[in-house]
């Protein structure tokens, strides 16, 4: 009795002395803000596979470049990342240019990688820079299953305006009413559709909705590996109204010494849209570890 | 401008008011899950709780099955019921069901597996059988808990059928998931706000229930004991035998 009870307490204590410990040494908001040490470059990811991936890949080529790596992915959406990386509690994150400059200001008129990227370094505050941006692209894509491509025989959003009143659209909330999104299908190609069904950013719930035919078209990040597997078509977008989105690293200036920078910028060179997609694929499709399909990119490339 | 009146500008807004992404449609349309997943739940759990607590069986199989489905992340359910069921009613439905299920099913069986066994012994005694001690006795003594496991279960659901809206139904869950999309925040928290009366109300609705349909006779009898031993004075019985 005495001996259970005694093993009882001990354990207890255990799992509480290690719940404390873990938590004290993985506290986010025991970072310290800043990094004026220069030793320790925190990389921050969004919380979607592929932005955990870029974040793993610049993490380990860093990390191969001697510098000291903290990892913060997965963390949340640009909303909860934006103001953690102006105060430089993370230091690098893996951004996509226009998105990005969509949300710094909302009412801008930028389109293409040049002038996106000659905007955003005006508009960004102070502390933060982005980097030159990769030719790999992950922009927003409106598909159709090929059965219904087929079927209507629909290539671009220009075709979709005469079946549009009778289907239904799924997308995130609030890409409803972003002037890139889908309010500029409403005012550059007339699409009404019956319905805008607020689903996921290019997840399963919007993968499945369109499988079963619960909408009719949908939103998926062009880099979607769904795209290829179910044989989704990507409807042309001959007027540009939904921009395009290169991926781009947004830093805290001051916490990211040159020798990094051009470790980034290494990165955003050698990758492409097609390696983008097929990193993605292994992660969603074949189940494989974020930090495995960053390195087994990371090993084929020449980065420095 | 400080959240307090970024709320209040929320709920003055007239155009929140009005037409099918008002707030009466969007309460009217939580109530809509809330009301169907409890039913249907109370449908399921109440008579095993019956069955099983009169029985006195199965108390592993019971504790471990609500326990277990306790634990699933409801949020998780839902999302594997949309892959394999695509959206609809369907899959946050059973997620609440899910949800409902535990507390109503453990409370009804501890109700009638805990009522006094002298009490039913005496019903045994002047000639009553199973189903009708079941329906006279025992299940009158135990309501008290049933309705706390309703009650329960009643307000997680409320709580949780903002889920509804991640899959593209409406709720009060559309201005929380919509707010945070859009990063409006005002809507964001008075979708909560509405949430949180709605919990509330829905506790106060039980509470006039429960002094509703209680038997004066279980209450009143529960009151004394509770107060009497609560004052350790003596053990309740044994007052009721002295006066």
């Amino acid at each position: 009795m005495n001996i259970t009870s005694g093993l009882k307490l001990g354990s207890a204590l255990a799992i509480a002395s290690l719940t404390l410990s873990a938590c004290a040494s993985s506290d986010p908001l025991n970072t310290p803000a800043g990094n004026a040490s220069g030793e320790t470059i925190v990389v921050g990811s969004a919380n979607f596979p592929e932005n955990v991936i870029l974040g793993e890949v610049y993490a380990q080529a860093l990390e191969q470049a001697g510098f000291k790596i903290e990892r913060k992915l997965n963390i949340g959406a640009r909303e909860v990342l934006f103001d953690q990386i102006k105060n430089c509690t993370l230091n690098v994150v893996p951004e996509y240019n226009q998105a990005l400059l969509a949300f710094v200001s909302p009412e801008t008129k930028a389109k293409g990688t040049t002038e996106v990227d000659e905007a955003l370094a005006k508009v960004l505050p102070e502390d933060l820079k982005v980097l030159k941006s990769s030719a790999a692209q992950d922009n927003n894509a409106v598909v159709v299953t090929a059965d219904t491509a087929a079927k209507n025989n629909i290539k671009t959003l220009d075709d979709l305006a005469g079946k549009a009143p009778e289907w239904t659209f799924g997308g995130p909330t609030e890409w409803e009413s972003r002037p890139d999104g889908y309010l500029g299908l409403q005012n550059n190609y007339g699409l009404n559709f019956k319905e805008y069904k607020v689903l996921d950013y290019s997840g399963p719930i919007t993968i499945s909705a369109l499988d079963k035919g619960d909408i009719q078209a949908g939103l998926l990040f062009s880099t979607t590996p769904q795209i290829k597997s179910s044989g989704y078509v990507v409807l042309e977008d001959p007027k540009d109204s939904l921009g395009v989105n290169n991926i781009t690293p947004l830093l805290c200036a001051k916490a990211v010494p040159d020798k990094a920078r051009s470790i980034l910028d290494s990165i955003s060179s050698s990758l492409s849209t097609e390696e983008l997609t097929a990193m993605n694929a292994s992660y969603v499709l074949d189940k494989e570890d974020a930090a495995d399909v960053a390195a087994t990119w990371l090993k084929d490339q020449d980065i420095k | 401008m400080n959240p307090f009146e970024l709320v209040s500008g929320w709920f003055q807004d007239p155009a929140n008011w009005s037409g099918a992404t008002g707030i009466p449609s969007r309460i009217a349309e939580h109530l809509q899950y809330s009301l169907l997943a409890m039913l249907i739940a109370a449908l399921i759990a109440i008579p095993f709780g019956l069955v099983l607590g009169h029985l006195n069986r199965g108390e592993i199989v019971v504790l471990t099955i609500a326990n277990s489905i306790r634990a699933l992340p409801t949020l998780g359910l839902l999302t594997l019921l949309v892959i394999l069921a695509g959206i609809g009613l369907l899959p946050p439905l059973i997620a609440l069901i899910v949800l409902a299920i535990p507390p109503m099913l453990v409370n009804t069986f501890e109700g009638i597996r805990n009522v006094d066994r002298f009490t039913v012994d005496a019903a045994r005694g002047i000639g009553l059988r199973g189903p009708s001690i079941l329906w006279s006795v025992e299940a009158p003594v135990a309501l008290p808990l049933i309705l706390l496991g309703a009650r329960l279960a009643a307000i997680q659901v409320i709580s949780a059928a903002t889920i509804a809206a991640y899959v593209g139904l409406g709720g009060l869950g559309r201005y929380i998931f919509d707010g945070l999309g859009r990063r409006d925040f005002s809507q964001v928290i008075g979708g909560s706000v509405l949430v949180a009366l709605l919990a509330i109300a829905t506790e106060l609705f039980f509470v006039t229930l429960g002094a509703a349909v209680v038997s004066k006779g279980v209450t009143r009898r529960s009151k004394k004991i509770f107060t009497a031993t609560g004052l350790g004075i003596i053990p309740g019985v044994r007052r009721k035998a002295t006066t």
